[in-house]
C-alpha cells in the first residue's frame, strides 16, 4: 500500500476521533480498534491521507472513533464506496470495516467483487456469528441449529466461511486473526496494510451481549493451542500445548498426526502462502473446530495488479498516445457541417 | 407538406419543404445504419433533421418475424422542425413483417418501396399475411414501388468475390441509393463513409459502394420512378453543425464538465436500456481525464459514484427506472452526506422491466418521491437531444453549488432521437470550478453552511479536515450524529429549503405565445418538440394558445405559479398517466387538465393539437 510518510509522527491515542466509543462495555470491538490505531501509529500513516469507510452494523461504528477522512455508509455498500474512493484517489489509504452480516449477507455481491477486482483496500470483516445492532438474529456465519430471537427453533440456515468465499472471490491477501489474540492481531493488520491489492482479514470477534464466548474454544487459554494452530510460511502446520500434533496430506484431504512414531516434521503440510493456486488456502479455510484446529494467520499473499492500478495506467497510456484530450476537439468531433 | 413544380433535365423534380422517411426491416437489414447515412447527408446538405430509431428489445428475434422489425425516421426539411414527424410520407419495407407493423404510419399517397424479392410464401406468413399484399387491393391507397432489392444488389455487387450471403448484406445500402436519388441527396459522404468504415475489407467496401450506387440509378433509370423531390436547405443560424443524440449529448456533457470544473469524471454506471450509450462514449474518452467504472450492479455504480464524490472528484451514474429503483437508498445517503452527484436517469416504459427499448416520462413521481424519508433532490429534465448537453453542464453546476445529488430526467426518445446541434464555443460554456476549503486553524464544521445553505466540500488528502460523514442524521454545523428531535426537524427543514433555493438561481420558465391566452400546454422533457409544433399550428390558426416548457422540475422556476394563473386553462401533455399534472395541480391548487400517452412511443403533432381543439372547445 502506498504510505506517505508524516513528518509529525503521531501517537495510537493521537489516532482516535473527538467522539466518545459507543460500543456495548466488553465488546471485542474495542480491541480491534486499538490495534488499528497502533498499526497507524507503526506505519506513521498521515491522518489527511486516511479513509475509513463501512456499511451498517456495530462494527460499522468504527469510522466515527479514527480521527481520519471516514463514511459510515448504507448496509452492504461499503467495499462499492471504497472502490470509488480507490478509482478516483488512488493515493489514499483505504480501510473498509464490515461485520458478518453487512459484509456476507446483504452486502455479499459488493464484497465479492471488490476482492475479485483487487481493490487497494483493506478489509476487515468482524465476525460475530450474529447481528447485534438488531440484537441478536442468526447470521451467515452462525452454526445451523443456533437458536436466536428469529430462530427459536434452531437455525436451518446452512452457514458460509467467510475466508472461503474470499478465497473463491480470487482473494490475493486472505488471513483470520482473533479480536483478544492482540499480538497477532497486530501483525495481521501490518501484513493487510503492506499488502498491494484487497486484503482480507477476518476477526473472530466476541459479542459479548448476543453471542457471548462463541470463540471461547479458540481463544481460551486453556484450550486455544489444540483448537488454533497459527500458520507460517513456509513452516510445517504444528499445533497442540507441546507442539506435538500436526496436519498432514491424505489424499486431497487434511488429517491430524501426532508427530513421533516415525511421523517427522517433514511429513507434515508445509505452509505456502504465495501458493499460485488457491487450493491449499481453500483446504485451510475448511479446517473447522471440533473437527480440526481452525487456522490463523496469513492464509495467501499473492502479488496481482490492482483494478485501480490497471485503470490509471490505461488512461496513462491513452493521455501520452493520444494527447490530453481538449474540450473544443471533443464539441466539434463527428460529422460537422458549417452554415453560413 | 407544399409542393411546387421543378423541372430538371432528366425527370422531373418537384419542390417539396419537408419529407419524412421511414427505414423498416428486420434487425439484422442494417435500417438504422441507412437511416444514419440519410440523415448524416441530409445534416451536412443543410435541412433541418430529426431523426427516430425504433428498435425491438431482442438483439436478433428471429428473421421476418413482427418482433424482429427494426425501424428508423427521419424528417428533414428546409424549415425549422421539432420532431421526426407524425407518420412517414416515404417508407422502405425490406420484409412483409416491416411492412405490417409500419405501413399504418405511412401518409395517404405515401410513396411505399418494398423489397419485392421478400415477399415469399415463408415470410408472408412469418407475417401473418394470408395473402400477398402486394398482389391484393390492400396498399392501393400508397404509390407502391416494387423493387426487386436482393436480385439488383446481388446483380450490382456480383464481381466484388464476396459471397451471395455477403453481398446480401448490402442492400441496405441500395435502398440507401434509391432514396437519395428519390430525395436529390448527394453520396459523396456516404462514400467516405464506406471507404473509412471497410478500409480493412476492400470487397466489403466496393459491395456496399455497388450496391448504393445501383440503388441511385435505379430510380434514375426505371420508368417506375416519375418524379423526384427537391428540399432546399433550411434557413438555420449560421455556424459549425454536428448531428447529435442526447446519449451522445449527456456524455459530452459530462466530459465538458470535467474540463470545465477541471477535476477528473467518474462515470460509474451498470448497463441498461437506453442509458448505455452514454458508457460506450465516455469510455473511449480516456485522454479526457474520465474514468468509466462498469460496477457490479445499479447500487454499487450508486455507490462508487458517492466515494468519487467524497474524495473530490465529478461523480455521475446513468440508469434507467428499474436502475433508480435500485438507486434509491444511495440516493438517500448522497441527500444525507450532501455529496454533489449527477444521476442520469434514461427513462422508458415501465413498470419493471417494462418496454426496454421504447419511451415513457413516467419516473418523475420516482424521482420526486422515490426514497425514504423526507428526500429532496434537484430534478432536470432536458426538452431536445441537443439540451441534454446544456441541462448536463447545468445538473453539475448545480450538484456542486448546492452540495447535492441532481437527477436528470432524460428518455428513450431523447436519448436515441438526433437533431443538428451548434456547436458552442468553449468560451461561452458556464465555469464549473468550485473551490475547496483549506484548514484555518480552527475546528472544522463539516456541516457548516454557506448562503445557499451549502456545506463546504473538503477533500480527502486535505490537512486538519479529516471528518466523517454517513446516512445517520447529522447535527447541522459540526456533522455529528444527532438523535436530538429538534435538530433532526431543522435538517429536514434545511435540506428542503436548499433545494427551494436553487429556484432563484435558475432562469425563469418562458412562455412561448400569449402571455395571458385562453390556453397554456405546459410540457417537460421529450414532449416539446410535438407541443411547440402543435402550439405553432394553433395559433397559424388564430387560436389563442401559449406552450412553456419546464426544464427544471425540482425546484420549479419561480415564476411557474404566475405563468400558470394568466391563463384560463392549463393542458398537460405527459407520456405518463399525469404525473406533473399531480404536482401542479397539488402545489398551485388549479385545475390542470391532463393528457397521458403511454404507447411508447412520442405524441404526434396532430394529437396534442386535437387535444388543444377539444380543450378550448370545451
Amino acid at each position: 500500500m502506498a504510505v506517505e510518510i508524516e513528518v509529525k509522527q503521531f501517537t495510537a491515542k493521537e489516532y482516535a476521533s473527538d467522539q466518545d466509543v459507543r460500543w456495548c462495555p466488553g465488546c471485542g470491538d474495542y480491541s480491534i480498534l486499538s490495534q488499528v490505531k497502533k498499526v497507524l501509529a507503526d506505519l506513521k500513516i498521515a491522518k489527511q491521507n486516511l479513509v475509513f469507510v463501512s456499511g451498517i452494523g456495530c462494527s460499522s461504528r468504527f469510522p466515527y472513533y479514527i480521527d481520519s477522512y471516514g463514511v459510515h455508509s448504507i448496509h452492504g455498500r461499503a467495499p462499492a464506496i471504497a472502490t470509488g474512493i480507490k478509482i478516483a484517489r488512488p493515493d489514499l489509504d483505504v480501510w473498509l470495516v464490515t461485520g458478518d452480516g453487512d459484509g456476507l449477507s446483504i452486502g455479499g455481491n459488493h464484497l465479492l467483487h471488490a476482492i475479485r477486482r483487487n481493490v487497494d483496500i483493506n478489509i476487515l470483516l468482524f465476525n460475530n456469528r450474529i447481528y447485534g445492532l438488531t440484537k441478536g438474529q442468526y447470521s451467515p456465519t452462525s452454526e445451523l441449529g443456533k437458536k436466536t430471537k428469529s430462530s427459536p427453533g434452531g437455525s436451518v440456515d446452512f452457514p458460509l466461511q467467510p475466508l472461503s468465499v474470499a478465497i473463491g472471490a480470487e482473494a490475493t491477501f486472505v488471513a483470520r486473526a482473533h479480536d483478544v489474540n492482540i499480538k497477532h492481531l497486530g501483525s495481521m493488520l501490518h501484513r493487510a496494510a503492506a499488502h498491494m491489492g484487497t486484503s482480507f482479514v477476518e476477526i473472530y470477534q466476541n459479542c459479548n451481549i448476543f453471542n457471548d464466548k462463541a470463540f471461547a474454544y479458540a481463544t481460551g487459554k486453556e484450550t486455544r493451542d489444540d483448537t488454533s494452530i497459527v500458520l507460517e510460511h513456509g513452516r510445517p502446520l504444528i499445533f497442540g500445548k507441546n507442539r506435538d500434533k500436526g496436519i498432514r496430506l491424505n489424499g486431497l484431504a487434511p488429517e491430524i498426526v501426532e508427530l513421533g512414531n516415525g511421523i517427522k516434521e517433514d511429513d507434515l503440510l508445509f505452509h505456502d502462502e504465495k501458493a499460485p493456486q488457491p487450493t491449499l488456502a481453500y483446504m485451510l479455510s475448511r479446517m473447522y473446530h471440533p473437527q480440526f484446529p481452525e487456522p490463523i494467520g496469513v492464509f495467501r499473499a499473492i502479488e496481482k495488479p490492482t483494478y485501480e492500478g490497471l485503470l490509471h495506467e490505461q488512461i496513462k497510456h491513452t493521455i501520452e498516445t493520444k494527447g490530453v484530450g481538449s474540450l473544443d476537439t471533443l464539441l466539434n468531433s463527428g460529422d460537422t457541417w458549417v452554415v453560413n | 407538406m407544399t409542393v411546387s413544380s421543378v423541372q430538371s433535365s432528366e425527370k422531373p423534380v418537384e419542390h417539396i419543404d419537408s419529407i419524412t422517411v421511414r427505414f423498416a426491416g428486420d434487425s439484422g437489414d442494417g435500417m438504422q445504419l441507412a437511416g444514419t447515412q440519410l440523415t448524416n447527408t441530409s445534416a451536412i446538405f443543410g435541412n433541418d433533421i430529426s431523426t427516430l430509431p425504433d428498435f425491438p428489445a431482442e438483439i436478433r428475434a428471429p428473421a421476418g418475424s413482427l418482433a424482429g422489425v427494426s425501424g428508423f425516421q427521419i424528417h428533414f426539411s428546409e424549415q425549422r422542425i421539432h420532431t421526426p414527424g407524425d407518420g412517414c410520407d416515404a417508407l422502405v419495407a425490406m420484409n412483409p413483417a416491416a411492412l405490417k407493423t409500419n405501413v399504418q404510419d405511412l401518409a395517404i399517397g405515401g410513396a411505399l418501396i418494398v423489397n419485392d424479392d421478400a415477399f415469399n410464401k415463408s415470410n408472408l406468413a412469418k407475417a401473418g399475411y394470408d395473402e400477398n399484399p402486394l398482389e391484393n387491393e390492400s396498399l392501393s391507397k400508397y404509390r407502391l414501388f416494387r423493387v426487386k432489392i436482393d436480385t439488383l444488389t446481388t446483380e450490382a455487387a456480383k464481381d466484388t468475390g464476396l459471397g451471395n450471403k455477403a453481398i446480401l448484406r448490402t442492400k441496405n445500402f441500395f435502398a440507401l441509393g434509391l432514396t437519395y436519388w428519390m430525395y436529390g441527396r448527394p453520396l459523396e459522404s456516404t462514400f467516405e463513409w464506406i471507404e473509412k468504415k471497410f478500409s480493412k475489407v476492400p470487397a466489403v467496401a466496393e459491395a456496399n459502394t455497388k450496391a448504393l450506387k445501383a440503388g441511385y440509378y435505379y430510380g434514375e433509370t426505371t420508368e417506375s420512378f416519375a418524379v423526384r423531390y427537391q428540399i432546399n436547405r433550411a434557413s438555420i443560424p449560421a455556424g459549425k453543425y454536428r448531428k447529435i443524440t442526447g446519449n451522445e449529448a449527456v456524455a459530452i456533457g459530462l466530459a465538458a464538465a470535467a474540463k470545465l470544473a477541471d477535476k477528473p469524471l467518474n462515470y460509474c454506471t451498470y448497463p441498461i436500456t437506453p442509458a448505455t450509450d452514454i458508457l460506450h462514449e465516455l469510455a473511449r474518452y480516456q485522454n479526457y481525464n474520465i474514468t468509466t467504472f462498469q460496477a457490479e450492479d445499479e447500487i454499487a455504480a450508486m455507490c462508487a459514484a458517492i466515494g468519487a464524490s467524497f474524495a473530490g472528484t465529478l461523480a455521475a451514474t446513468g440508469t434507467s427506472g428499474p436502475g433508480l429503483c435500485l438507486k434509491a437508498e444511495a440516493l438517500g445517503l448522497a441527500v444525507m452526506t450532501e455529496l454533489p452527484v449527477v444521476v442520469v436517469n434514461v427513462q422508458r416504459g415501465g413498470p419493471s422491466t417494462g418496454l426496454p427499448t421504447k419511451t415513457e416520462q413516467a419516473d418523475l413521481l420516482q424521482a420526486l418521491y422515490g426514497r425514504n424519508g423526507e428526500c429532496p433532490v434537484a430534478i432536470l429534465a432536458p426538452a431536445t437531444p441537443s439540451d441534454c448537453f446544456d441541462m448536463t453542464l447545468e445538473a453539475f453546476r448545480i450538484a456542486m453549488r448546492y452540495m447535492t445529488p441532481v437527477i436528470l430526467l432524460s428518455d428513450g426518445y431523447l436519448a436515441n432521437g438526433a437533431e443538428p446541434w451548434q456547436i458552442p464555443t468553449v468560451e461561452n460554456l458556464p465555469d464549473l470550478h468550485k473551490s475547496h476549503p483549506a484548514a484555518n486553524g480552527n475546528a472544522f464544521e463539516p456541516y457548516a453552511r454557506d448562503e445557499r445553505l451549502a456545506r463546504p466540500w473538503a477533500v480527502p488528502g486535505t490537512k486538519g479536515l479529516q471528518h466523517r460523514v454517513g446516512g445517520l442524521e447529522k447535527a447541522n454545523v459540526t456533522g455529528n450524529v444527532s438523535y436530538d428531535p429538534h435538530n433532526h426537524e431543522a435538517m429536514i427543514k434545511l435540506r428542503a429549503d436548499k433545494i427551494a433555493g436553487i429556484a432563484s438561481d435558475i432562469p425563469p420558465l418562458k412562455v412561448e405565445g400569449a402571455e395571458d391566452g385562453e390556453l397554456l400546454v405546459l410540457g417537460w422533457g421529450s414532449t416539446y418538440g410535438a407541443i411547440v409544433s402543435a402550439v405553432e399550428n394553433a395559433r397559424k390558426n388564430g387560436k389563442s394558445v401559449a406552450c412553456a416548457h419546464l426544464r427544471y422540475l425540482n425546484p420549479f422556476p419561480a415564476n411557474l405559479e404566475q405563468v400558470l394563473k394568466a391563463h384560463k386553462k392549463i393542458l398537460i401533455p405527459e407520456m405518463n398517466m399525469g404525473q406533473l399534472l399531480l404536482k401542479i395541480r397539488g402545489d398551485f391548487l388549479i385545475p390542470a387538465i391532463g393528457y397521458s400517452k403511454v404507447q411508447g412511443k412520442p405524441f404526434r403533432i396532430s394529437e396534442i393539437e386535437e387535444k388543444i381543439d377539444e380543450v378550448l372547445k370545451g
